[in-house]
C-alpha cells in the first residue's frame, strides 16, 4: 500500500523546534558548560605539557587532543566519556515526554507522518550536539593557539575536521540509543536510567567482559605465554568482541586520525611490517582509510538503533 | 457517500489480539451536524476516533472521512479534520500563540496567513488577551479552549473532540459547549465523545450510545427516548388566554392535555404537534409565551436500555474495568 505525500513533510519544523528547545534548555546549558570547563582545563594542561616537552613535532596541534597531564586524562578521554552523557541528556525524554505532556496525538493529528516527528527529533538532537562540538573544537583550537603559539598546518586542520565528523557520528549512536529508550519507556526517568546503565556497561564492563569471554572461548596458548606474548587467536577474538562497543570504535578511529603514525588498529604480524618505515606519518587519506571500518560501524550502529526505534514507534498506539 | 455525509463508517472493527475493542460499528455524520459518541470509559469511543484519524490501524470494515480513506490518505484527512484529544496537552514553556504557531507550521500555513488565523482563533475562543501567556499558567478550561482554537485556526471542516467537557467546572462546560455550537453555526461538523451524557446532550443533534465496542442505540435524543422510554411527545405550552385546553385536545395525535400551572398546559401526543398547537393558540387570539418539546434525559435512556439488557451492562462494565 503506497502512502500519500512525503514522509518528511514537517521534518524541518520538528527539527527546528527541537533545536530551539535544546539550545534554550537549562539541561543543555549545564551539560555544555561541564564539557567546556573540563575540555578547557584538560587542553590547557596538555598545551603546557607540550610546551615543556616537545621541541619539534609536525603534528603539534594534534597532541592537544591526546596528551595527558597527570592527574588529568587527555581531552580524548573526556570526550569519549562526556559525549554519550550529552547525547543521552538530550534525547532520553524526546518521545515519552510527548506522551506525558499529552501532546503526541494532537501533533500527529496534523498532516505529518510519524516518520517526520521521530527523524526530526533525532536530527534536532544531532544538530544541537554538532553545534556544541563545533564550539568546543573552536575553543580548543583558540586556546591551543594562545598557549602553544604555533598555528596548525593544513594536514592538522584536515585531521581535526575529520575527528569532529567522527565525534558527531559517535554522538549519533548514543543519541539513537537514547531515542530508542524514549520510545520504549513511557517514564522518562526509566529511559534515562536504562540509557545510563547501558552506557556504563558498554564503557566500563564490556571491555573486561570481552577479554574474559575471549579467554574462555580461545584459551591462551602456554607457548606464547612462555615467550611473554599474547595468543593471536585470543587477541583477535577480544578485538572483535570489544568492537561491539561504540566507545571502542570511536577510540580506534580517533587514534588512527590523531596519531598519523598509526598503521593498523588490530594485531600486527611481522609479515605486515615488511617494507614499512616505522614512525613515518601516513597521509590523511590513508589514516581515514584505516579509520573507515570503525566509522562505518558507528554509522551503521546509529542507523540500526534508529530503525529499531522507528519500527517500535510506528507500531505504538497513540492515545495521549 | 453523499455530498452531505462527511463521515461514513461501515462495520468498523478494531481488535487487539483476541480482544475486540470496536465491533462492527456503523454510523454516518452529516455536514454541519453535531454527532455524539457516548458511553462509559472503555466502550470503544476513543479507538473509533483514532481509526477515523488514521492514528491506529483498522482491523476490519471501511471508513471515509470527507471522501478520503484515513488509512491510505491520512494527510488529506488530517489536513481537513481538527482533533482535540481527551485532556489536550500543550507545551507549557511556550505561549498560547507559539503553541498554535508550531501547529500552523506543521500544517504549512505561510507566515501572514498563520498570524491572522492564530489571532482570529484566539479571539473566537476568548483567549486573545492570553496569547502571549505561557500555557503552563492556563487552567484546564483555558487549555480546552486553546484546543478548540487550534481547530478553528486550522479551518477544519470536521472537529473531532474526545471528552471535551471532562474535568471542567459547570461554567467552563457551558462556555465550551457554546463554542461547539458556534462550530455548528459556522458549518463545521462535530463528532464528540463523552461519558458525561447529561452534559453533552444539549448540543448533540444525534448520538450513538456505545456499549462494549458496539453501538447499542443511534439516533436523535427524542427518537431514542421514545424508542427506549416509550410514550410519545410531551409538549409544554405557556400562553395568555382562555379555553385552549379543549381546542388543543382536538389536534390529531394528542392523547391528553394536562394543566401544569396558571396559563401552562402539557400535551401528550404520539407525534410533534408544536406547530399545530401554536396555530390553535394564535387562532384563539391567545398570546403564546412558551412552546417546547420535552427531551428525555440521555441518562434515563441509557439506564432504561441496560435495565432491560443486564447481560450487556455487565459485559460493558467488565470491558471498562479491563480498559482502565
Amino acid at each position: 500500500m503506497r502512502r500519500e505525500g512525503s514522509a518528511f513533510q514537517g521534518l524541518g519544523v520538528v527539527m527546528l523546534k527541537e533545536l530551539s528547545d535544546h539550545l534554550s534548555s537549562i539541561r543543555f546549558f549545564v551539560l555544555e558548560l561541564l564539557v567546556l570547563l573540563i575540555a578547557m582545563v584538560t587542553v590547557y594542561a596538555a598545551a603546557m605539557q607540550i610546551k615543556e616537552t616537545t621541541a619539534e613535532d609536525p603534528f603539534l596541534f594534534l597532541r592537544l587532543f591526546t596528551t595527558s597531564h597527570e592527574p588529568l586524562p587527555a581531552f580524548l578521554f573526556w570526550l569519549s566519556l562526556l559525549v554519550p552523557v550529552m547525547a543521552i541528556g538530550l534525547s532520553f525524554d524526546s518521545v515519552n515526554s510527548e506522551y506525558n505532556r499529552r501532546t503526541l496525538s494532537r501533533i500527529l493529528s496534523q498532516p505529518i507522518y510519524r516518520d517526520a516527528l521521530l527523524f526530526g527529533k533525532f536530527l534536532g538532537g544531532l544538530v544541537t550536539l554538532t553545534t556544541a562540538l563545533v564550539v568546543l573544537w573552536l575553543m580548543v583550537i583558540g586556546l591551543g593557539l594562545l598557549v602553544i603559539g604555533v598555528p596548525p598546518g593544513g594536514e592538522e586542520i584536515g585531521r581535526i575536521f575529520v575527528f569532529l565528523v567522527i565525534t558527531v557520528f559517535y554522538a549519533g549512536v548514543w543519541l539513537a540509543m537514547s531515542l530508542l529508550f524514549s520510545v520504549l519507556f513511557r517514564s522518562a526517568a526509566t529511559a534515562a536510567l536504562v540509557a545510563l546503565g547501558v552506557w556504563l556497561f558498554i564503557y566500563l564492563i564490556w571491555p573486561i567482559l570481552a577479554e574474559v569471554v575471549a579467554q574462555i572461548i580461545v584459551p591462551p596458548d602456554p607457548r606464547y605465554a612462555a615467550l611473554g606474548l599474547q595468543t593471536p587467536g585470543t587477541v583477535e577474538l577480544q578485538t572483535i568482541l570489544s568492537r561491539f562497543s561504540p566507545s571502542t570504535l570511536f577510540a580506534e578511529a580517533v587514534v588512527a586520525l590523531l596519531d598519523p603514525t598509526t598503521r593498523s588498529l588490530g594485531p600486527i604480524y611481522l609479515s605486515q611490517l615488511q617494507g614499512a618505515v616505522l614512525g613515518a606519518p601516513l597521509p590523511l587519506s590513508e589514516s581515514v582509510l584505516i579509520a573507515w571500518p570503525q566509522t562505518v560501524g558507528m554509522i551503521a550502529s546509529a542507523i540500526l538503533l534508529f530503525v529499531i526505534g522507528y519500527i517500535v514507534f510506528q507500531r505504538q498506539e497513540v492515545r495521549a | 457517500m453523499s455530498a452531505e455525509t462527511v463521515i461514513e463508517a461501515k462495520d468498523l472493527t478494531k481488535t487487539y489480539g483476541s480482544a475486540t475493542a470496536v465491533d462492527h460499528v456503523s454510523f454516518t455524520v452529516s455536514r454541519g451536524e453535531i454527532f455524539g459518541l457516548l458511553g462509559p470509559n472503555g466502550a470503544g469511543k476513543t479507538t473509533t476516533i483514532l481509526m477515523l484519524l488514521g492514528l491506529t490501524e483498522i482491523s476490519g470494515g471501511e471508513v471515509r472521512v470527507l471522501g478520503f480513506n484515513p488509512a491510505r490518505e491520512p494527510l488529506s484527512v488530517k489536513r481537513r479534520v481538527g482533533y482535540m484529544p481527551d485532556t489536550v496537552g500543550f507545551y507549557d514553556g511556550l505561549t498560547a500563540a507559539d503553541n498554535l504557531r508550531y501547529t500552523a507550521r506543521l500544517i504549512g500555513f505561510n507566515k501572514t496567513d498563520r498570524e491572522k488565523r492564530i489571532a482570529d482563533a484566539l479571539d473566537q475562543v476568548g483567549l486573545a488577551e492570553f496569547a502571549d501567556h505561557h500555557v503552563g499558567t492556563f487552567s484546564r478550561g483555558m487549555r480546552q479552549r486553546l484546543g478548540l482554537a487550534e481547530i478553528l485556526m486550522k479551518g477544519a471542516q470536521i472537529a473531532i473532540l474526545d471528552e471535551p467537557t471532562s474535568g471542567l467546572d459547570p461554567h467552563a462546560t457551558t462556555e465550551l459547549l457554546g463554542i461547539i455550537r458556534d462550530f455548528k453555526a459556522a458549518g463545521v461538523s462535530v463528532l464528540l465523545s463523552s461519558h458525561l451524557l447529561e452534559r453533552v446532550q444539549t448540543v448533540c443533534d444525534r448520538v450513538a450510545l456505545f456499549s462494549t465496542g458496539r453501538i447499542a442505540l443511534i439516533g436523535s435524543i427524542g427518537d431514542l427516548g421514545r424508542e427506549v422510554l416509550g410514550g410519545g411527545y410531551v409538549v409544554d405550552i405557556e400562553a395568555e388566554g382562555v379555553g385552549f385546553a379543549e381546542r388543543l385536545a382536538l389536534i390529531p395525535g394528542v392523547s391528553g392535555v394536562e394543566k401544569t400551572g396558571v396559563g401552562r398546559l402539557r400535551l401528550h401526543a404520539d407525534r410533534d404537534v408544536r406547530s399545530e398547537a401554536a396555530a390553535e393558540v394564535v387562532a384563539m387570539q391567545g398570546r403564546l409565551k412558551y412552546l417546547g418539546v420535552q427531551e428525555p434525559s440521555l441518562d434515563a435512556i441509557y439506564n432504561r436500555y441496560f435495565e432491560t439488557r443486564p447481560d450487556e451492562e455487565l459485559a460493558m462494565k467488565e470491558g471498562a474495568r479491563h480498559a482502565a
